[in-house]
């Protein structure tokens, strides 16, 4: 009787309630098969990874920054990236001056002026609509206006406007929406109690923007825009329509005029040029074309999040 | 003369178009003399005593978001150089009647405002008030602290610097600070980040920018329910401080503090009388010496005495 009550003690007894419940199997089971998902994920993208250095690798470790600095050519011994890259890079431009003012200025008109009423919930809902739309659709839209316009004010080159301003303004309305997106969400991340504070001491609408609401909302603004420039710089279907260059062609010694309405070509459409050529020769400059995209694209990523890091401000 | 300046303070509020009001608005401190110069020259004008030294004269005011009343018929007059407290239980539109002090609900799309509100004579809500100029006679503090995210010297000068002030700047933003009884603690540290400062130093310093476009009246909403208990203390010395140049209006939850520093008190309270909405009503203004001791409404009562809210 003694030696009973010692081993029911308030010790013994809180020990045993808070002793943990049983072994759940649905519990256990529910992480494991997350990270399973996750892990698959993984997989594919080490599986691409490995697959296409392997190819590239032949290339890469015999010619290395000869392949990066040289032209396009007909031998698979000598070609090289240099024309895609510089076609990127202008189409990255054209694609810069276009689309950041206009969507920029689009999203801080929808975020910080515009009443909230059922109109501008449609075009909120309409902007979202158009960053889904297959980008091959904005190749159709890029031909048929863009182009036509090259003609009409005259910068046709020799090309029948199918040059980089056409193919740049091309990409620039496809990621419009996506700029926008990007920089009404660093808009709206901005808190309202700054806003109020800018108001309460007597700014105007103008003045808590300028001086508060866009200031704040940079870092974000530049972090989105840079991602969006990355995904201009990947797209391949609408530049084939606007007519990028997928075969042989030479820049020579072509002026800035003539280079900027003359023939073009882009990495990505490098990339799909050279896939479509029989040989494992081809197989292998495809794969070391995607190597260098894929290096370029990190790239603009890792500065994105190098910037976010650098000037993220706390509330 | 005086009727000029008077003249002058009543109408800076609406667009200045003649050179003299240019004038009044250009500097902020001019501003405050003239609206200061109005009042007191009313008040030798007139024999009338008592209701010259009114600052806010709200008349039957209706609040409404869309269709939801907020506020009804709520009349109270906000005198100069005093503490006003605004309490009551949550929701019962005490901030919401703060908020339309400085045209603050503007920001809010749906908010509508019926009655007058009637500022040294002149009715903000009146045509041709531009809100902007309103918030600067009318300065806010809010309950959470929201330093804008500079430099502790630059959330002091913008108030003033957008006003147009060309003046000492280094010695309006010390000046500012040492009213806030702030400058001690950071004067070694202007140019570094609000937001590194502590929860009540913030606090303090959002007065300070407050009172740094030199307003008429500063408004605030809860300033110390984010803060300790000797935060609180200070910012209660400072608004006890404050009120000697300035009419301070503040919203509070706590019964204590209103008691402590008000000098009249306006109790507000839910009716649920309308279909079920929570519309925020007036129930009893007077001196707060009245109102906690020996209230005219068994609400009021109800309320102080903790058996209600």
């Amino acid at each position: 009787m003694v030696s009973r009550t010692k081993t029911l003690s308030a010790t013994d007894v809180v020990q045993q309630t808070l002793r943990g419940r049983r072994y759940d199997l649905r519990a256990a089971a529910f992480p494991t098969a997350l990270l399973a998902t996750l892990l698959i994920s993984l997989l594919f993208l080490a599986v691409l990874l490995i697959d296409i250095i392997t190819d590239a690798w032949s290339v890469l470790s015999t010619r290395g920054l000869d392949f990066v600095s040289s032209p396009l050519s007909l031998s698979a011994e000598s070609a090289g990236v240099w024309q895609g890259i510089v076609g990127s890079l202008m189409l990255a431009v054209v694609v810069a001056l276009f689309s950041f003012p206009i969507g920029i200025g689009a999203a801080i008109y929808l975020e910080e002026y515009a009443p909230d009423n059922r109109f501008t919930r449609f075009i909120n809902t309409n902007i979202r609509n158009l960053a889904g739309v297959p980008s091959i659709v904005y190749g159709l839209l890029g031909f048929t206006i863009f182009v036509g316009l090259m003609k009409l004010v005259g910068l046709e080159g020799g090309h029948a406007g199918k040059n980089v301003i056409a193919g740049g303004l091309t990409l620039a309305s496809l990621v419009l929406p996506i700029v926008i997106i990007t920089t009404a969400e660093a808009l709206r991340a901005v808190p309202d109690s700054i806003r109020e504070a800018g108001f309460a001491v007597g700014a105007t609408r103008w003045e808590v923007i300028r001086h508060h609401i866009i200031p704040s909302a940079a870092p974000g603004i530049l972090t989105g825009t840079v991602l969006t420039l990355a995904r201009a710089f990947g797209e391949t279907a609408p530049l084939l329509l606007v007519g990028a260059a997928t075969g042989f062609f030479s820049t020579g010694n072509a002026g800035f005029l003539q280079k900027l309405t003359g023939a073009y070509t882009a990495l990505p459409v490098t990339i799909f040029s050279w896939s479509r050529q029989p040989g494992a020769d081809f197989r292998a400059l495809t794969a070391a074309a995607i190597v260098v995209l894929l290096a370029v694209l990190l790239t603009a990523n890792a500065t994105a999040i190098i910037l976010r890091n650098r000037f993220e401000r706390k509330w | 003369m005086q009727g000029e300046r008077e003249s002058m303070g009543d109408e800076h509020l609406t667009e200045a178009s003649d050179p003299a009001d240019e004038a009044s608005t250009k500097s902020h401190h001019a501003v405050s003399v003239s609206v200061g110069a109005a009042a007191e020259s009313r008040q030798r004008a007139s024999g009338d005593a008592e209701d010259q030294d009114i600052v806010f004269d709200i008349e039957h005011l209706n609040v409404y978001y869309g269709d939801f009343l907020a506020v009804s018929d709520a009349s109270l007059q906000i005198r100069e150089n005093e503490i006003t407290a605004l309490i009551g239980p949550s929701g019962c539109g005490k901030t919401t009647v703060l908020r339309c002090l400085d045209r603050m609900n503007d920001l809010i799309e749906s908010a509508r405002v019926e009655g007058s509100i009637k500022y040294h004579g002149v009715d903000i809500y009146g045509d041709g008030v531009d809100p902007v100029e309103v918030r600067r006679h009318i300065g806010m503090v809010f309950q959470k602290p929201n330093p804008f995210p500079k430099s502790i010297y630059d959330n002091i000068a913008f108030g003033p610097r957008i006003a147009g002030f060309k003046g000492d700047m280094d010695g309006l933003v010390e000046e500012s600070l040492r009213r806030a009884v702030l400058f001690d603690e950071v004067k070694d540290k202007l140019n570094d980040p609000a937001n590194a400062l502590s929860g009540g130093q913030q606090q303090r310093l959002c007065i300070a920018r407050a009172i740094a476009t030199n307003p008429d009246v500063v408004l605030m909403d809860e300033p110390c329910s984010a803060l300790d208990p000797i935060a609180t203390l200070r910012i209660e010395e400072l608004m006890l401080e404050l009120k000697q140049d300035y009419t301070i209006v503040i919203v509070t939850h706590n019964m204590q503090q209103a008691a402590r520093v008000s000098d009249r008190t306006a109790f507000f309270t839910v009716d649920m009388s309308r279909g079920g909405q929570r519309t925020g009503v007036l129930v009893e203004y007077d001196d707060t010496g009245i109102i906690f001791t020996k209230p005219s409404q068994k609400a009021t009562e109800d309320y102080i005495t903790g058996r209600f809210g």
